[in-house]
C-alpha cells in the first residue's frame, strides 16, 4: 500500500480558514472583558466574512482544487458560497435587534454562526464524501446550538433538542450510505465513484444503489424533503428568528450544493434511474409544504412550511438534469437567501422585549405604522410567491423552464399549481399588513436598528435587482454550470 | 393617434387604434357620475369592440397568409400575386373594423351618443382624429383593397349609403351636437366613397378639410352652448347672430365649407370624391347620384342649423336670455384660426380643370401612384366639359339645399310644420333615427343581456367559475386541516415518519 502525500493548497480552503480564525477570535473575546462590546464583535464577524467574500470572489477567476481531490473551490462552489456568505452576513446584521440583544451572548453566537458558515462552505466545495460529512456535521452541530440560543424559553430548547435528535438519526442514515458506497466502490472521491458508475451502472451492485439511496435520505433530512421534513416547523418556530432564516437559507444552499455535485459528478448521467424517485419527492414536497402553510397563523411556522415547498421547487430543477439545472439551482438558492432571510429579519425587527408579533393577525396595519418594514416584508412576500418583477419570479421561471426543456411538462405544471396555492398565504400577510385595522391598543413597535435596516435594504435591492436584470446574474451562473 | 398613423405594421397600428378607442371611451364617460354619460361611453366601447374584433380577425388572417404584419412586405407580396385568394376576406374584416371606428353602417350607432362627452372632446376625437382612423386604415391598405374589387364595391356602397342615411336623420334632429354628429357620420361616408372608388387621395383630402370645418363646427356649437348654459336644443335658440358675432361668422364659414359652396374648402374635396365616383372604373352613376343628393341634404340641414340657431326671433328661455354673451378669446381665437383654414384649406387641391395644381394629390402620389398605375390601369380620358358639368350639378344641388332651408326656416316657418304633419310617418321615422337603436336593442342587446344575466352570470360564473375556484380553495383547506394532524410535536412520531419514508423508498427499489 503506497501513501501519497496530498497536495496542500491553502487557497482552496481560504474562505473557511478566514472564518475559522474570526470565530476563534470571537470565542477568545467571549472570555475577556470585551465580550459585551458589540461594535468590536460585529467588526470581527463582518471582517472575517468580508475576507471570505474576497477570497471566494478571487476563486472565480482562478478555481483551485487541493487535498487529493477532496476540496475544489471551483465556480460551482463559488456560486453557492456567495449565497451562503450572504445569508451569514445578513444574519449577523439582523441579530442586532432589541429582542435578540436581550438574551444573546453575542460573542458565542457570532462564533457559532461563523462555524456553521464554515461547514456550509465545505459542503459547497467538498469533492469527497468524507469532506461532505465533515461539512455537514460542522454545520449541523453549530445549528443545534444556535437553535437553542434563547435559553430561557422552552420552545427554543425544544427546537434544539428535536433538531439534534432527528439530525443524529438522519446522520446515521447518511453515514451508512457513505459506508456502503465505500464498500461497493473502494473510494470516497466523487470523481472515482463516477468512474465506478460509468463501468458498473448504478444498479450494478445492490450495495452501491442502497448506499446512494441512504445518502439521498440523509440529504433529504437536511433540505427538508417530504417525508423527512417533519422537524422543520417545530425547529424554525422555536429557534430565534434570525437563526431560523439562517438555517432555512444557508443550510439549504449548502446541502443543495453537495447534493447537486454528488448527483452529477458521482452518480453521473445515469440519474435517469432515480429521477422517478426525485420526481415523486419533488411533487410531494411542493404540495405538502404549500398546503400545510395555508392553515398556519404563525408567520414563522408558515415560513417553515414555505421553506419545505421551496426545497421542492429546487428539486424540480435537479430532476430536469440538463444544462439549465446548475445555474437555475444556484439562482434559486441566491434568491431564496435574500427573500427568506429578509422575511425572518422583518419579523425579528418587529419583536420587542415584551411582545413578539409572530401571529399574522398581529401584523395588522404594520404597513402604515412601520412603512419601510412593511414595504420590505411585502416585497419579500411577493418574491416568495413568485410575482414579477422580483427575483422570486425569475427563479421559479428558470427552475420550471429547466423542467420543461427536459420534457417534464407535468412536473412543471404541478409545480406551478403548487406555487399558485402558495400565493394565498404569502399575500395573506400583505393583506394584513395593509388592509386590516390593528385590533385593540396600538402596539409600540421597537425602533429600527440601523444595521438591521441596512441588511433589509440590501436584501430588497438584491431581490429587485435580480428580478429586473436576471440576465447578467444568470449569464455568470451559466459559466459556473459549464465548469462542472 | 400618432402611433396609429406612424406605425409601419398592422400590429402597432392596432395598438394605436385601441389606444384612441380607450381614450374615446374614457372621454365620453368623462362625467361618469351621470348615468347617461356612462352608458354612452359603454355603448361606444362595446360597439367599437365589435369592429375591433373584425380588425383583429383580419390581422390574424393576414399573418396566417403572409407570416408578417409589416405593410411593405405584405403589399409587395400581394402585388406580386401572393395570397390574393385571402384578400377578399381580409379586406372585408378590416373594413368591419373601420365601420366600428369610423362610425359607418351598421356600427355607427355609438357616435351620436358619444356627444355626451365634453364638446372639445367631440371636436378633437369625434370629428378630426379618432373617427377618421378607419378611413386612414382602408387607404393605408389600398393595395389590398385594389386587389379585392368586390370589397371596393362594398366600401363605396356602405359609404354612400351611410352618407345619405345619416344626412337624412340630420334633416330633422333638433339637438345641435347630434346634427353635427350625424353630419360627421355622413361626411365619413363620403371619405369611404372616395376610398371605395379608388380615389384614395381624394378621400384623405376630404379627411383633412373635414377636420378643419368639423372641428370648427363643434367648437362653435360648444361656444353657443357655453353662452346658453349648456342648452343643446335648437328650438330654444335663435337670433344669436348679434350676441355671438365671432361664433356666428366662423360657424358660417364652416357651414359654407361643408355645404360644398364653391371656393370653400369642402367644395374642392367633396367634389373631387364625387367626380372620381362618377368616372372611376370602381365607381358608378348611382353612387354619384346618391352622393349628390346627400350633398343637397347636407346643405339643407347645415343651413337649417344656422338659421335656427343664429337667425330669426330669439326663442331662448328668458331666464337664460339675460346672460347670453360671446365666449372669451381663449375660445374665439381657435375658432378664427379654424375658420381661415376651413376657407382656404381646399386650395391645396384645386382640380386641374379649374386651373389648379392638385398639390395634395401630388403630395400623396408617391404612396398611391406606384401601385395604382399597375393595378387600376390608366384612368379613362375624359373631357373637361364633362367634369365641369358634373361640378355644376353638385353646386346647383348645394344651392338648392340652402335655398330650401332659407324658404323653410326664414320665409315660411309654417311650411316645415305642415310638411311634417303631412308626411307624419316619414317624419317620425327620421326623428327616431329609423329606430335603429331600438332594433339593435331588441335583436342583439336584449338576447345577449338575457343570456348573460340568466346563464353566464348566475349559472356559469357563480356556479361553475366561482364554484371551481372556491371548491379548490376548500379542498386545499380541508386537506391541510387533515395533514396538520401529522405534526404532533412528538419526536418519536417524527422519527417514525422518517423511517416509514426510508422503508418505502428503499423497499420500492429492492422490490424492483
Amino acid at each position: 500500500m503506497s501513501l501519497t502525500i496530498p497536495t496542500v493548497n491553502l487557497a482552496a480552503i481560504g474562505p473557511e480558514l478566514a472564518l475559522t480564525v474570526g470565530a476563534l477570535i470571537l470565542l477568545l473575546l467571549s472570555l475577556g472583558r470585551y465580550r459585551r462590546s458589540t461594535g468590536l464583535l460585529l467588526a470581527v464577524a463582518l471582517g472575517s466574512l468580508a475576507v471570505a467574500f474576497a477570497l471566494v470572489i478571487a476563486a472565480w477567476k482562478a478555481p483551485v482544487e487541493a487535498f487529493a481531490g477532496s476540496v475544489a473551490l471551483d465556480r460551482f462552489a463559488v456560486g453557492f458560497s456567495l449565497a451562503i456568505l450572504s445569508a451569514a452576513t445578513l444574519t449577523v446584521l439582523l441579530s442586532l435587534n432589541e429582542l435578540e440583544r436581550s438574551y444573546l451572548l453575542l460573542a458565542d453566537y457570532y462564533g457559532l454562526v461563523l462555524f456553521a458558515t464554515v461547514g456550509m462552505l465545505f459542503l459547497a466545495s467538498a469533492t469527497s464524501l468524507v469532506m461532505v460529512f465533515v461539512g455537514l456535521e460542522t454545520l449541523s452541530i453549530s445549528l443545534y446550538v444556535l437553535a437553542g440560543q434563547r435559553r430561557t424559553q422552552a420552545s427554543s430548547l425544544e427546537a434544539a433538542l428535536k433538531y439534534f435528535l432527528l439530525g443524529a438519526f438522519a446522520t446515521g442514515f447518511f453515514l451508512y450510505g457513505v459506508a456502503l458506497i465505500y464498500g461497493a466502490t473502494g473510494t470516497l472521491q466523487l470523481r472515482e465513484i463516477g468512474t465506478y458508475v460509468g463501468t458498473h451502472g448504478i444498479f450494478g451492485s445492490p450495495l452501491f444503489a442502497f448506499g446512494v439511496l441512504l445518502l439521498l435520505i440523509g440529504f433529504g433530512f437536511k433540505i427538508a424533503v417530504v417525508p423527512f421534513h417533519m422537524w422543520t416547523p417545530d425547529v424554525y418556530q422555536g429557534a430565534p428568528t434570525p437563526v431560523s432564516g439562517f438555517m432555512a437559507a444557508g443550510s439549504k444552499a449548502a446541502a443543495f450544493a453537495a447534493l447537486v455535485r454528488i448527483v452529477f459528478v458521482a452518480v453521473g448521467p445515469t440519474v435517469v434511474n432515480w429521477t422517478a424517485l426525485l420526481w415523486v419527492l419533488a411533487v410531494l414536497t411542493m404540495f405538502v409544504g404549500n398546503v400545510l402553510a395555508v392553515v398556519q397563523d404563525n408567520v414563522k411556522r408558515m415560513l417553515a412550511y414555505s421553506s419545505i415547498a421551496h426545497a421542492g421547487y429546487i428539486l424540480v430543477a435537479i430532476v430536469a438534469a440538463n444544462d439549465l439545472t446548475n445555474s437555475s439551482v444556484i439562482f434559486y438558492v441566491l434568491t431564496y437567501t435574500f427573500m427568506n432571510v429578509g422575511a425572518f429579519g422583518v419579523l425579528s425587527a418587529l419583536a420587542s422585549r415584551d411582545k413578539e408579533a409572530l401571529d399574522v393577525h398581529e401584523l395588522s396595519g404594520v404597513g402604515y405604522q412601520k412603512p419601510l418594514l412593511g414595504l420590505a416584508m411585502a416585497i419579500f412576500m411577493f418574491s416568495l410567491a413568485g410575482v414579477p418583477p422580483t427575483a422570486g419570479f425569475m427563479a421559479k421561471f428558470y427552475v420550471f423552464s429547466a423542467a420543461v426543456k427536459a420534457g417534464y411538462i407535468w412536473l412543471a405544471i404541478l409545480g406551478v399549481v403548487a406555487a399558485m396555492i402558495s400565493v394565498y398565504y404569502y399575500l395573506r400577510v400583505v393583506v394584513y399588513l395593509y388592509m386590516r385595522e390593528p385590533d385593540g391598543e396600538t402596539t409600540a413597535w421597537p425602533r429600527l436598528v440601523p444595521a438591521v435596516g441596512v441588511a433589509l435594504g440590501v436584501a430588497v435591492l438584491a431581490i429587485l435587482g435580480m428580478g429586473v436584470w436576471p440576465g447578467s446574474v444568470m449569464g455568470m451562473l451559466r459559466q459556473a454550470a459549464a465548469l462542472l | 393617434m400618432l402611433l396609429l398613423v406612424l406605425a409601419d405594421n398592422y400590429l402597432l397600428m392596432f395598438v394605436g387604434w385601441e389606444g384612441v378607442g380607450l381614450c374615446s371611451y374614457l372621454l365620453i364617460g368623462f362625467w361618469y357620475e351621470d348615468h347617461y354619460n356612462a352608458y354612452a361611453g359603454r355603448k361606444a366601447f362595446v360597439v367599437n369592440r365589435i369592429g375591433d374584433y373584425g380588425f383583429s380577425l383580419g390581422m390574424l388572417l393576414l399573418f396566417a397568409v403572409y407570416g408578417t404584419l409589416k405593410y411593405d412586405v405584405i403589399f409587395s407580396q400581394a402585388a406580386h400575386g401572393v395570397g390574393v385568394w385571402a384578400l377578399g376576406a381580409v379586406t372585408l374584416l378590416l373594413f368591419v373594423g373601420a365601420t366600428g371606428k369610423s362610425a359607418q353602417i351598421p356600427l355607427y350607432v355609438w357616435l351620436p351618443d358619444a356627444m355626451a362627452g365634453p364638446t372639445p372632446v367631440s371636436a378633437l376625437i369625434h370629428a378630426a382624429t379618432m373617427v377618421t382612423a378607419g378611413v386612414y386604415m382602408v387607404v393605408r391598405s389600398h393595395v389590398l383593397y385594389l386587389l379585392a374589387p368586390d370589397t371596393m364595391l362594398v366600401v363605396a356602397s356602405i359609404g354612400v349609403f351611410t352618407a345619405i342615411f345619416a344626412a337624412s336623420i340630420a334633416l330633422v334632429n333638433n339637438d345641435i351636437k347630434r346634427v353635427l354628429a350625424y353630419s360627421t357620420i355622413s361626411q365619413l361616408g363620403y371619405m369611404f366613397v372616395g376610398a371605395g372608388v379608388g380615389a384614395f387621395a381624394a378621400g384623405i383630402f376630404h379627411l383633412m378639410t373635414h377636420a378643419f370645418f368639423k372641428a370648427l363646427l363643434f367648437l362653435g356649437a360648444g361656444s353657443v352652448m357655453h353662452a346658453l348654459s349648456g342648452e343643446t336644443d335648437m328650438r330654444k335658440m335663435g337670433g344669436l347672430k348679434d350676441k355671438l358675432p365671432v361664433t356666428y361668422w366662423t360657424f358660417l364659414m364652416a357651414t359654407l365649407a361643408i355645404s360644398g359652396v364653391p371656393l370653400f374648402s369642402g367644395f374642392f374635396s367633396k367634389d373631387e370624391i364625387l367626380w372620381q365616383a362618377f368616372i372611376s372604373p370602381h365607381g358608378s352613376f348611382w353612387i354619384w347620384l346618391i352622393g349628390v343628393i346627400a350633398a343637397g341634404f347636407t346643405a339643407f340641414y347645415m343651413f337649417r342649423l344656422v338659421y335656427l340657431t343664429f337667425h330669426g326671433k330669439s326663442r331662448v328661455p328668458p331666464e337664460l336670455a339675460h346672460h347670453v354673451h360671446e365666449s372669451p378669446p381663449v375660445m374665439t381665437i381657435p375658432l378664427s384660426i379654424l375658420a381661415v383654414l376651413a376657407v382656404v384649406g381646399g386650395y391645396v387641391g384645386v382640380p386641374k380643370v379649374l386651373g389648379g395644381g392638385q398639390h395634395f394629390e401630388r403630395f400623396l402620389e408617391p404612396v398611391f401612384a406606384r401601385n395604382a398605375e399597375e393595378l387600376i390601369g390608366h384612368l379613362p380620358h375624359h373631357s373637361a366639359s364633362l367634369e365641369l358639368t358634373v361640378m355644376l350639378i353638385s353646386v346647383i344641388v348645394a344651392f338648392t339645399g340652402i335655398g330650401i332651408a332659407y324658404l323653410f326656416y326664414m320665409k315660411r316657418p309654417d311650411l316645415p310644420v305642415a310638411l311634417a304633419a303631412r308626411f307624419r310617418g316619414i317624419y317620425t321615422l327620421l326623428l327616431n333615427k329609423y329606430y335603429v337603436d331600438e332594433i339593435y336593442n331588441a335583436l342583439i342587446v336584449q338576447p345577449i343581456f338575457h343570456l348573460s344575466n340568466s346563464f353566464l352570470w348566475k349559472v356559469f360564473d357563480v356556479k361553475i367559475v366561482d364554484g371551481l375556484v372556491n371548491g379548490v380553495a376548500a379542498l386545499v383547506e380541508r386537506t391541510a386541516q387533515r395533514l396538520r394532524r401529522t405534526e404532533t410535536g412528538l419526536v418519536q412520531n417524527y422519527a417514525l415518519g422518517f423511517l416509514v419514508g426510508v422503508v418505502l423508498i428503499v423497499g420500492y427499489y429492492l422490490v424492483k
